[in-house]
């Protein structure tokens, strides 16, 4: 995870696309390795809520992406229902589970939850439209990004 | 006993904060209602919930993009109303 460049996810756990699920898993930087903490917040380092929220629309982003094979980008439409339920620090490991519950009329919409421990941590409805790609180059760094999430592509990634 | 644009109505007011004597039944969800396509998944979602069905969003998408079907079919509201009247019968069948 690098906050900072919007790095959110370690890695893909786990995809299933007949079900429409996915799990990932990013450990949240100590307090010295990110200039977040340095003002969320002086002398008490904590997550911040917009970024768990952040994780949880990577999650099912990579899913919703999945969903069309790559061919086209989920972009952040909505945020409904989100709730951080509680605080996350420096060096918690989580993981996130996402399910899309709707797909279809250019929109994508999921479900996904963050877990520490197997406790929830956070969770939110969250609402993607979906863009095709400004050229192949970025889709292209997209599915490359997916890889190094170890995203378990069928063909190695080109 | 509500008429199902009447329920209809309701929904679309309370989810996008229209008054609801501006609803009428040949009110164009799009056109004269101003209720944009995000929006709109908001009031599929409770009209699902409300009435048991699923409407298909993607199929209608599909047939106005293809020409197949105008929006006034399916955004017109005492069409969109006679929509949900037929997936009812459908889902009681």
């Amino acid at each position: 995870m690098r906050l900072e460049y919007f790095q959110m996810l370690d890695r893909i756990v786990d995809v299933n696309i007949d079900e429409r699920v996915i799990r990932t898993a990013c450990t949240i930087p100590k307090a010295d390795e990110s200039p977040v903490f340095e003002g969320h917040f002086p002398g008490y380092p904590l997550m911040p809520g917009v970024l768990l929220i952040e994780c949880m629309a990577q999650t099912t982003g990579w899913l919703a992406s999945a969903l069309v094979d790559f061919n086209n980008m989920p972009i952040l439409a909505g945020v409904k229902e989100a709730k951080i339920r509680t605080a996350v620090l420096p060096g918690d490991a989580l993981e996130f589970d996402g399910k899309v519950i709707h797909e279809g009329s250019g929109f994508t919409v999921s479900e996904v939850k963050g877990l520490r421990d197997g406790k929830v941590v956070c969770n939110a409805q969250i609402t993607y439209r979906l863009l095709p790609y400004p050229n192949p180059k970025f889709r292209q760094a997209i599915r490359d990004w997916a890889g190094r999430l170890q995203y378990p592509f069928k063909e190695p990634v080109k | 006993m509500s008429t199902t644009f009447d329920k209809v109505a309701e929904i679309i007011a309370e989810t996008c904060d229209i008054p609801r004597e501006n609803i009428k039944p040949e009110s164009h969800a799009i056109n004269d209602l101003e209720i944009d396509s995000l929006d709109f998944l908001d009031i599929a979602f409770a009209i699902d919930k409300a009435f048991g069905i699923k409407l298909p969003l993607e199929q209608w998408t599909q047939e106005v993009n293809d020409g197949k079907a105008t929006t006034d079919q399916y955004f017109v509201l005492k069409n969109l109303s006679d929509r949900i009247d037929e997936l009812i019968a459908a889902k009681g069948a």
